[in-house]
């Protein structure tokens, strides 16, 4: 492993019998793993460039087993990872040779659904996607939707503020959750925010959500859950420039609409996706925009006549509008599947995620090609265009010498294109371990010490998930991230998008 | 006490640094609208935060705004209005509440209080629209935190714990902020008459369906000099407001058919849980954030001894106006899973009954733990929120 984590703590792992055996009394039957192969799968999230098995992993069923888990572990010194469903792409559940997992799979039941307050009340190892299916028959549905929604747990997206393609209409995690109960690495289980819309003191939920599992350890969560809207359409738009595609989605915005999805696929995005999945995508064009409607049909239908309007007025070369839900999803399945048909085009593949503002797009996209031909890797881009989130997407061949290190210094200078830019280091996969070192890109020493202090307040020990947002003392001369080696994602199941 | 004026961040970290060098206290003033919120008696020179005034950049497009954190309100309503763009959660101005002139209150003194007006309940708080800011914090310190996009997930959430800060974590000079298109058109429903257990289930029918119902309030009798009056406001494209109205008409029992607000009875409502000038009566006002099931509780617990109030968000906002005990009332929001914020009231009261609702001791200290790791010395803590660990 090239990255710098902190060093295992020589005098834990000689006590590791005693702690398996502390862990087996709080956690009695399977719920602490010790032997070294079944810790294997434990050993990376999604990104899996980087793998650790932890000293132990612990699955409590219980929020007092966590709560008497994380006391034990703070009078004794011993670090702690909470891992969710495992799907972070940045690391964040990565673990530490001298720590404890602390897996909440186990703690996967729905607890309340109450339509009149609109809100549902979930143990964190239940799914995303779950929530949606509990409410659905009643009309309801959950809205932030990441890409793994299937596996990923309503914890994990919390500690990463996970968002989804419609986030810029329905918001981030951050947006659509009320309250949690949460144990402190002291091992004190508190509750914060509720079925109220406002806080007593500080909003204290709302640095919970986002914190990585560096502040807590959530063991329930409240979350908001809306009315299904009554339909949804789409409409298929291409352009002869990037520019064009650009100033179409300023417009549409400036016109009033915020539409449930917004994306854009650049030429390489747009031809490795038609390629692998045949939905009749237009080959002749530089940019690809897919918009999303939702609402009651006579909303769609008004918007979706005013967004071709838009788009023709800004040079639009194709439009096609979905005639019915099978169409729709038609529209969506080449962008859906456009990490993996950008994943045939070479042996590995990079994901980054920067968000830039969206005006600077033309200007970032020809920066991004001349580093391209700099660094002799080619690269394809998919955009959540509405709020500005780029996923440039690095090819490379790990088995040529170099490539990999050549991916990993693109990323990199991608990266520090956002941020010079005006925007950010990652706009939804989280920091984690893959962009710890480049924090101060963004955000100078006294910015990251007040970020850091309240790390203290939470966790003074820093014990809980040590390692991960903010960069070591050490910096590590190589940074990585979310490989894909020879397709071999760590759920190759889930679209990733 | 004196009043210091800084124009400049440099100015305001010297201010910040002397404080904590001689053991001063510090009260930040925007507008000064919520002077009145709290204990009257405060041990602080007042640092006026009117000098940080200005638009630093607005394209509206990107849906950002970045301002000085002493903007006056007005300004940066009207500012954003001009693009046909909104603070979609509808900045709560206290001015009004304290005879004071509206408008008057700045960027960051709404930022401070973190209340949201009656679009809270569709659109999101202050917290949802705040993405970044720059500031001092009580350690005399200048700096950043979120930034200047519209999805930033990269590092922890600060931007959050400003929103309801009321000036003891930092001094806030600049502010980035979500914005959003104002809806092309407005419609208010109105029922007549309704109870509050009649109006709630209205509402919470309306808010079940997917109509996208844009703010929910009830206005009781006593409050208006006449029937009651329940609201129901959609926004948004003309074909889609009639598409919902249509959804409501639809509803099982006829329960959301009800009659169209003229325009002037639309503004009237809605001025009015904006002023809450029907609440205007000498006593002691509260502000009561609660579960809907909980709305009733408090009403049923309060209103035989004469509680005066106005419903909003849904059924999640109380506004309460009591003769009674502090404790009768807190007793009543906490009984019904909720807490209450004393807002105005006389200055005998307000030495005695802290602003804000008492929290668990464990949660208070660690609220105290974040509080002190902005502002370990203290600086920004005056006395004005008794009660609370740390405060004095």
């Amino acid at each position: 492993m090239s990255l710098k984590m902190p060093e295992p703590d020589q005098s834990v792992l000689s006590r590791r019998a005693e702690i398996v055996r502390a862990l087996k009394a709080i956690v009695p039957g399977e719920g602490v793993i010790d032997d070294l192969d079944a810790l294997r799968p434990y050993e990376s999230d999604g990104l899996t460039a980087y793998r650790q098995p932890p000293m132990v992993v612990v699955l409590p069923e219980t929020t007092a087993q966590v709560a008497q888990v994380l006391a034990w572990c703070h009078r004794n010194g011993i670090k702690v990872v909470p891992r969710g469903s495992g799907t972070s792409l940045s690391g964040g559940a990565l673990p530490l040779a001298d720590g404890v997992l602390l897996g909440l799979a186990k703690l996967n039941r729905i607890l309340e659904i109450d339509y009149d307050e609109r809100i549902a009340v979930v143990q964190p190892g239940v799914t995303n996607l779950a929530v949606t299916q509990a409410v659905e028959d009643a009309g309801f549905y959950y809205a932030p939707d990441p890409s793994s929604q299937i596996a990923c747990s309503i914890g994990g997206n919390v500690a990463e503020n996970s968002g989804g393609v419609h986030c810029l209409k329905y918001g981030l995690t951050t947006n659509n959750v009320l309250g949690v109960e949460f144990v402190t690495m002291e091992g004190e289980v508190l509750r914060i925010g509720g079925r109220t819309l406002d806080p007593v003191g500080l909003d204290l939920l709302g640095v919970i959500v986002g914190s990585e599992g560096l502040l807590g350890v959530v063991t329930e969560v409240t979350v908001r859950i809306l009315p299904t809207p009554e339909t949804a359409r789409a409409v298929l738009i291409g352009f002869a420039t990037v520019e064009g595609a650009g100033r179409c989605v300023a417009e549409v915005i400036a016109a009033g609409i915020i539409p449930a999805g917004m994306e854009m696929m650049d030429r390489p995005a747009i031809h490795a996706a038609e390629a692998f999945v045949n939905v009749g995508y237009p080959l002749d064009v530089d940019a690809l925009l897919i918009v999303e409607l939702d609402g009651p049909a006579a909303e769609c239908t008004h918007l979706i006549d005013e967004v071709e309007r838009i788009a023709i007025a800004n040079g639009a070369v194709s439009t096609r509008i979905s005639r019915n839900e099978a169409e729709r999803i038609a529209f969506w399945a080449g962008r859906k599947a456009a990490f993996p048909a950008v994943g045939r085009l070479a042996p590995d593949y990079y994901c980054m995620d920067g968000t830039i503002p969206r005006r600077r797009l033309p200007e970032v996209l020809e920066r991004m090609a001349q580093l391209s031909t700099q660094y002799g890797l080619a690269v394809a881009n998919v955009f959540h265009a509405g709020d500005g989130n780029l996923h440039p997407l690095i090819l490379y061949d790990a088995n040529l010498p170099g490539q990999l290190g050549r991916a990993e210094a693109f990323g990199n200078d991608i990266l520090r294109l956002c941020v010079e830019v005006g925007g950010v280091l990652t706009g939804e996969h989280g920091v984690g371990v893959e962009k710890r070192d480049l924090m101060p890109v963004m955000f100078t020493e006294t910015d990251l010490a007040h970020q850091e202090r309240l790390k203290h307040a939470f966790d003074p020990a820093l014990l809980l998930n040590p390692g991960k947002v903010f960069p070591s003392l050490h910096r590590c001369a190589e940074l990585g991230r979310m490989h894909v080696h020879k397709g071999q994602v760590p759920f190759p199941d889930l679209p990733r998008f | 006490m004196g009043t210091n004026r800084p124009t400049t961040a440099d100015a305001l970290t010297a201010i910040v640094a002397d404080a904590v060098a001689r053991g001063g206290r510090l009260e930040l003033r925007g507008g000064g609208s919520k002077a009145d919120v709290g204990a009257p008696r405060r041990d602080a020179s007042v640092v006026d935060m009117t000098g940080f005034s200005g638009v630093i950049d607005y394209d509206p497009p990107e849906l950002v705004l970045s301002v000085g954190a002493g903007t006056p309100l007005a300004e940066i309503e009207a500012l954003v209005a001009g693009e046909q763009q909104m603070l979609a959660f509808d900045p709560f101005d206290h001015g009004p509440l304290f005879g004071r002139p509206s408008g008057a209150a700045t960027i960051g003194g709404v930022i401070a209080a973190g209340v949201a007006g009656s679009r809270r309940v569709s659109a999101g708080g202050v917290r949802d629209h705040l993405l970044g800011f720059t500031g001092v914090s009580g350690r005399g310190e200048r700096f950043v935190a979120g930034a200047k996009v519209v999805k930033n997930v990269t590092g922890f959430d600060l931007s959050k714990l400003m929103c309801g800060s009321w000036g003891r974590l930092v001094a806030l000079t600049e502010v980035t902020l979500k914005v959003l298109p104002r809806p092309r058109e407005s419609v208010t429903r109105i029922f007549h008459g309704a109870s509050p257990s009649q109006a709630i289930s209205i509402i919470t029918a309306a808010m079940r369906s997917p109509a996208s119902v844009a703010a929910a309030a009830h206005i009781p009798g006593h409050a208006r000099g006449g029937a009651a009056l329940t609201a129901l406001r959609l926004e948004g494209f003309g074909p889609s407001i009639r598409a919902r109205l249509a959804m409501l008409d639809a509803l099982p029992g006829g329960i959301c058919r009800g009659d169209a607000a003229s325009d002037a009875v639309a503004a009237a409502i809605w001025a009015d849980l904006r002023t809450l000038a029907p609440l205007n009566d000498g006593r002691p006002l509260w502000r009561i954030s609660l579960p809907i099931s909980g709305c009733l509780m408090v009403l049923a617990a309060l209103r035989p001894h004469g509680a005066r109030y106005l419903i909003d968000w849904a059924g999640g906002l109380l506004w309460l106006t009591f003769d009674g005990t502090a404790d009768a009332v807190r007793d009543a929001a906490a009984a019904a899973g909720g807490h209450a914020m004393l807002i105005r009231a006389g200055a005998a009261m307000r030495a005695d009954v802290p602003a804000f609702h008492p929290q668990p001791p464990p949660l208070a200290a660690l609220e105290a733990r974040v509080r002190r790791s902005f502002d370990p010395a203290g600086v920004f803590e005056t006395g004005r929120f008794k009660g609370m660990p740390d405060a004095d």
